[in-house]
């Protein structure tokens, strides 16, 4: 128990300097590029002055780290911002404010954060289920036609993109056959019926290439499960090949797909931004595709933070529950 | 009717025939051993046994009737019931043959309801009898540890206790002590001994170790090629073979009882030597050492033998000595001077005839790496040499450009001993150089390098866990336990009257070729243990 | 995210004592009995020809990807191509673009330029990146290695998508826009491929022909060069070969949200940006592209696997999509029912469990990570 728990320590620990490094790595990319970055920050359209306001939120006459520090500041305790008239406080947690909207980076988040939730958590059960379920069913009939017929539609999963599975759905079953209207979003507070028959597409979008990634992965650590040697004990006792796969081979494949999952995270949110953008759901992903084309800078910056730590911290979850799973962590 | 009756086996994966035509029977409780070297075919007569090959695309003739059941004709469920039910079989490695994520009890109690219908609670109250049976201390507690908490001897135990689970008529055990320490070994071994006795089973022991059949079995069948060599009870073929191959084969086994053949000439010089040595391996609270306090000196022609089990700290100490790895305190001196790091005049020979060998490159360019890297340049010269060494070690001088996997293992450990020559050194420290391979060639590979030793007047450390092979070769020996040296002294002294307890424990677990002193010697054990 | 998980995915690279005799003739001789991978190259092959002769090719069909031609589409209908099969004709073989009336066999020509182009460079400056840091981390002292490991743990855990975006959203216009793409996305996902190394140098380092080279008296890099660099090129050549269709969906995907490649250069993905709109009237303003991008990634992910197989043909039964094989399972265990339990030793030694590496996930290649056991760096030999 004490192993597990300095273990959990240790990759919180591990998560946070990882947080931390994250958040330099991208202050000194974007704050300190070559070029003139009070311009950039406050956008094209911004005039001389603006931009000079605008450099001295920033203090870009300070050194590097004092400004890094200023920045962070901002983030924990909150920060003032002057634009030119008013004064508008940002209270923490701030990532900043968008000089082109006037709207607060962290308000922005959080209106557009349920949207986004709603597709990738939605999206994740239906790839889990269904790239784990046709996993265990491929390793399982191996050499059947059952497998060579997933294996196909595993093949071709994997090599339609995003944007192109979900172009061709919505073509087909919105355009086409009009069994659904086009989505738009409703969200789940207001009528979940709705909420779902609209994410139904985003939803399969996205998790049709994700769950293809898990057929394979699964089928192949089951299949190297099934060639472990304590498989082999269990025949050679007359265990049954229903309890073998599903109860040995399940169990030992399991971890490897715990990781997977954690770690696709990251694509997964990539996955997202694409979805959004193409069935128009007002998520983070549209709104950072949004402030990317329109150059507004400090919301690009806190999504990108914001998504990072996200990650971050979905990796560190996972790999305590991935010591969980594995054998050699004396806990369950 | 006889309980295991084999009539015409033959097994084929692909073009190779694994077993080639091999009848015998085993009467009701009684023992049978089949002993052969690697690729004998005797583990593939073991699956024979319960039609494990059924479904792997290997071809299977004969026949073979396990207490009546023809394992080839019968039905998947009668083939359900023959494993386990009827014969149950122990594997080799304890701890791959358990599934990691489920305690040991529930594995035990889920084979013993393949074939007892009874309820999960009284399944695993069979399962914590069977393993108390074994000698698994608090039972009832460490059923439910999962494998990885159990030591390696625990782990062989719970194996047969699933095993006993079942009742089975017949116990088949493949190669059932070959991964564990020698004093482990002998405890499995007379647990597999009681049990015959008191179930009254019978047992099929695979083994590649004839001292472990003259400890177990009452018949013996030597294999070879997957064909019968001889056959006959234990004391015959042992005491008295009949084929070439036995006889062989028995001349090859070393000996714990015999001095080595042909004495070291041990000179002054001392070629190396270390002080105080200590290694330190992990961090915080992990912290321990692998090697400490070891203090030893080798002379030029002689051979010091430094024997240990696992987890001793031979290995770390023998990787100290040639400097691939640095030592936390003390100091290694070569030809007197203190010296950190490698040196091509201290050189080493690897255990694992696999890994020791880069399968990329050529053997020649292995075997001319030192002769590289020490400047020489002239390709002519190089090869000359290389092949010269190649001859030297018993292959021939056109195998230069010939790739590892072309070589058997003995081959490549020939390979490895050119290569470490090739640095003209006046130590070769050799890792558990034989371990790896089969009976005779180990014969072959410690005679050759006895006869590089006179030849050249190197000096040897030759570390390994089998004390018979450290006695064939060894001038002096020294005994590590927990990484300290326990005792170390004249070989013959150290192996006729041991000093230190351990070793005397070590010496007592040493399976006998006699089947007559190896009675004596498990009498003696169950007295020591009383 | 920690080595834990990452060797989760995955176990260390490729098996390292498989023989390679001579690495190259073997690696040709499993990959010729696998006919779909022989397809599949044929299909990349043709891919990589068209690119290159993109000019010879619209030279000869007489048009180039950039001439607008508004007097092929009917602007009273918001610029529909005129014509049958969207102004298919003996000038336009696969018809023009709705709106502009550029030539569509022309944009997607040079489109496969652009997608295998950047592709191809993003995984040369991954695969370089990720050598050089996985190799460091391996050799170098405590400290580089956890410098380094760090790094590549950040590296995996930024989402590549996002950060590409943002990326891209800041750097100057005047910069060529394919360069700055391949640039983008190999700086950025390097890490996984610096995993593995990491971690297959580190089991290659404590085999014992590196030791014995390191006995013969060779120095580091001498070791590097001769016993390590052969050692990962199978495992680092497997990755590879599944990086470049992921790199091509990357491409794809900036470029269909607007902020990758920029017109006019053509891209498939670039096209796909409008095809919803038009895909009634003009379908194969859809079809082309996302019929391009879709065979290239097969062909692609199946030439993947069938190098994976002549490289490592242990693992590759299990993640094997559409190669052939199918009785090399089945060979596999009966062998392993018939290996002669080994000679006397403590553990002999069993072949290291075989590799996994997934396929890098679409549409980051932050995913996959095959790699590294957490192979201290020491440990009682």
């Amino acid at each position: 128990m004490t192993g597990f728990g300095s273990f959990a320590l240790r990759r919180l620990v591990g998560a946070v300097v990882t947080l931390f490094a994250i958040s330099v790595i991208i202050y000194v990319v974007f704050y300190a590029t070559p070029g003139n970055v009070a311009q950039i920050t406050c956008g094209p359209r911004c005039s001389p002055a603006q931009v000079h306001q605008v450099a001295q939120q920033l203090r870009l006459d300070d050194p590097l780290w004092s400004r890094y520090w200023h920045f962070l500041e901002g983030i924990v305790v909150g920060q003032d911002y002057s634009t030119g008239t008013s004064v508008a406080h940002c209270s923490a947690p701030c990532l900043g404010l968008s000089y082109q909207t006037g709207q607060q980076v962290t308000q922005i988040i959080l209106t557009k954060l349920p949207v986004s939730l709603s597709l990738v958590a939605g999206a994740m059960v239906i790839w889990l289920v269904l790239g784990v379920g046709t996993g265990v069913l491929s390793a399982w009939r191996r050499g059947r036609p059952t497998e060579r017929a997933l294996t196909a539609v595993t093949l071709a999963g994997l090599s339609t993109p995003v944007f192109v599975i979900g172009l061709v759905l919505m073509i087909v079953v919105c355009g086409q056959l009009q069994l659904l209207p086009f989505p738009q979003y409703v969200a789940l507070t207001d009528d979940p019926e709705q909420w779902a028959w609209n994410l139904l597409l985003p939803w399969l979008s996205l998790a049709l290439v994700e769950a293809a990634v898990f057929t394979r992965l699964t089928r192949a650590s089951m299949l190297e499960t099934l060639a472990e040697d304590h498989i082999r004990t269990f025949r050679a006792y007359g265990v049954g090949e229903r309890s073998i796969v599903g109860r040995h081979a399940l169990r030992g494949a399991l971890a490897p797909v715990i990781a997977l999952n954690a770690n696709d995270v990251g694509s997964a949110v990539g996955g997202a931004v694409l979805t959004e953008t193409l069935f128009g759901l007002p998520g983070i992903g549209q709104e950072l595709v949004h402030a990317v084309s329109v150059v507004d800078l400090p919301v690009v910056v806190g999504m990108v933070l914001v998504i990072g730590f996200c990650v971050v911290i979905a990796n560190a979850v996972a790999d305590v529950l991935y010591a969980v799973a594995d054998r050699r962590v004396v806990l369950v | 009717m006889s309980l295991v009756e084999v009539t015409g086996l033959t097994v084929g994966f692909g073009s190779l025939k694994a077993v080639d035509g091999l009848s015998f029977r085993l009467e009701r409780g009684g023992a049978l051993a089949l002993v052969g070297e690697s690729g004998s075919g005797k583990s593939t007569v073991a699956s024979a046994l319960l039609g494990l090959h059924r479904g792997t695309g290997a071809r299977v003739g004969g026949s073979v009737l396990v207490a009546g059941t023809d394992v080839e004709r019968a039905t998947d469920e009668e083939l359900r019931r023959l494993r386990g039910g009827t014969a149950a079989m122990v594997f080799q490695d304890p701890l791959s043959a358990l599934d990691p994520y489920y305690a040991i009890g529930d594995q035990i109690a889920e084979v013993h309801r393949v074939h007892h219908r009874v309820s999960r609670r009284a399944a695993r109250a069979r399962a914590v009898e069977v393993l108390d049976r074994v000698g698994i201390p608090d039972a009832r507690r460490r059923a439910r540890s999962r494998p990885h908490e159990f030591s390696g001897g625990m782990r062989q135990r719970a194996l047969i206790a699933m095993a006993l689970a079942c009742e089975p008529q017949l116990l088949i055990a493949d190669e059932p002590t070959t991964a564990l320490d020698v004093t482990v070994q002998a405890q499995i071994l007379d647990l597999l001994h009681t049990l015959r006795e008191e179930t009254g089973m019978g047992l099929l022991l695979v083994t590649h170790d004839v001292g472990v059949a003259a400890e177990s079995v009452d018949e013996v069948l030597v294999m070879r090629h997957g064909r019968a060599v001889e056959h006959g009870p234990v004391g015959t073929v042992l005491g008295a073979p009949r084929a070439a191959y036995t006889r062989e084969l028995l001349g090859a086994v070393p000996r714990v009882d015999a001095p080595r053949a042909v004495p070291g000439q041990a000179g002054d010089e001392i070629v190396l030597e270390a002080t105080g040595l200590r290694r330190e391996f992990g961090r915080g609270k992990r912290r321990f050492a692998a090697v400490d306090d070891v203090s030893l000196t080798v002379r030029r022609g002689e051979t010091l033998g430094i024997v240990g089990e696992s987890g001793s700290g031979k290995t770390t100490l023998g990787r100290m000595l040639v400097g691939l790895l640095a030592p936390t305190q003390g100091a290694v001196r070569h030809d007197g001077r203190p010296h950190t790091g490698v040196n091509p005049a201290v050189q080493m020979v690897f255990q694992d005839p696999v890994s020791s060998l880069n399968p990329r490159r050529s053997v020649g360019e292995s075997i001319a790496d030192p002769l590289r890297a020490r400047g020489e340049r002239d390709e002519a010269r190089i090869r000359g040499r290389v092949r010269e060494l190649l001859e030297r070690v018993g292959l021939e001088g056109a195998h230069y450009d010939r790739y590892p996997h072309e070589f058997s293992g003995g081959q490549r450990q020939r390979v490895g001993i050119a290569r470490a020559l090739a640095a003209d050194p006046r130590v070769i420290v050799c890792d558990e150089p034989v371990s790896a391979l089969d009976v005779t060639t180990q014969a072959q590979v410690v005679a050759l390098l006895g006869e590089l030793q006179r030849e050249l007047g190197l000096a040897l450390v030759f570390v390994a866990h089998d004390l018979a092979v450290v006695r064939q070769v060894s001038d002096r020996v020294a005994v590590m336990r927990r990484g300290r040296i326990v005792e170390e002294g004249p070989a013959d002294e150290v192996y006729e009257s041991p000093k230190d307890p351990y070793t005397e424990q070590l010496l007592a677990a040493v399976p006998a070729l006699d089947p007559q002193a190896a009675a004596r010697r498990r009498t003696a054990r169950r007295e020591l243990a009383a | 995210m920690s080595e834990a998980a990452l060797s989760a995915a995955t176990a260390a690279g490729t098996d390292p004592s498989v023989p390679a005799v001579s690495g190259a003739r073997l690696f040709w001789r499993r990959l010729r009995t696998q006919r779909a991978a022989l397809v599949a190259a044929a299909v990349v092959a043709l891919l990589v020809l068209v690119a290159l002769a993109a000019p010879l090719l619209t030279a000869i069909e007489g048009q180039d990807p950039t001439t607008y031609h508004p007097s092929l589409v009917d602007s009273a209908r918001g610029g529909v191509p005129i014509g049958p099969f969207g102004g298919v004709s003996g000038a336009h073989w696969l018809g023009v673009e709705p709106q502009t009336g550029r030539d569509l066999f022309a944009r997607l020509v040079y489109g496969a330029r652009v997608s295998l182009g950047v592709a191809l460079a993003a995984t040369l400056v991954q695969v370089a990146l990720g050598v050089l840091v996985g190799v460091a981390s391996a050799l170098g002292n405590r400290w580089v290695d956890q410098i380094l490991s760090r790094l590549s743990d950040i590296i995996v855990a930024m989402p590549l998508m996002i950060m590409a975006l943002a990326l891209l959203a800041i750097v100057p216009n005047g910069f060529p826009r394919p360069v700055l793409v391949a640039l983008v996305i190999g700086l950025i996902a390097w890490g996984s491929i610096a995993k593995i190394v990491r971690a297959q140098t580190l089991t290659l380092k404590e085999l014992d022909h590196v030791s014995a080279a390191r006995l013969s008296g060779w120095n580091t890099w001498q070791i590097a060069r001769r016993e390590l660099l052969p050692g990962i090129a199978a495992p680092v050549i497997t990755y590879a070969a599944l990086l470049v269709p992921a790199n091509i969906t990357v491409e794809a995907a900036l470029s269909f949200l607007g902020v990758g490649v920029k017109p006019p250069t053509p891209s498939w993905g670039q096209m796909l940006t409008s095809a919803n709109v038009w895909y009634q009237a003009a379908p194969q303003y859809l079809l082309l592209p996302a019929g391009a991008l879709f065979v290239t990634l097969v062909a692609l992910t199946v030439l993947g696997d069938g190098v994976r197989t002549a490289l490592d043909p242990r693992s590759a039964s299990r993640l094997r999509v559409g190669t052939g094989r199918r009785n090399e399972t089945k060979a596999a265990d009966a062998q392993g029912g018939s290996t002669p339990s080994g000679a006397s030793g403590s553990t002999a030694p069993t072949a290291p469990t075989a590799p996994t590496v997934p396929a890098p996930s679409v549409p980051t290649g932050s995913t996959p990570a095959a790699g590294g056991s957490t192979a201290g760096k020491e440990g009682p030999a």
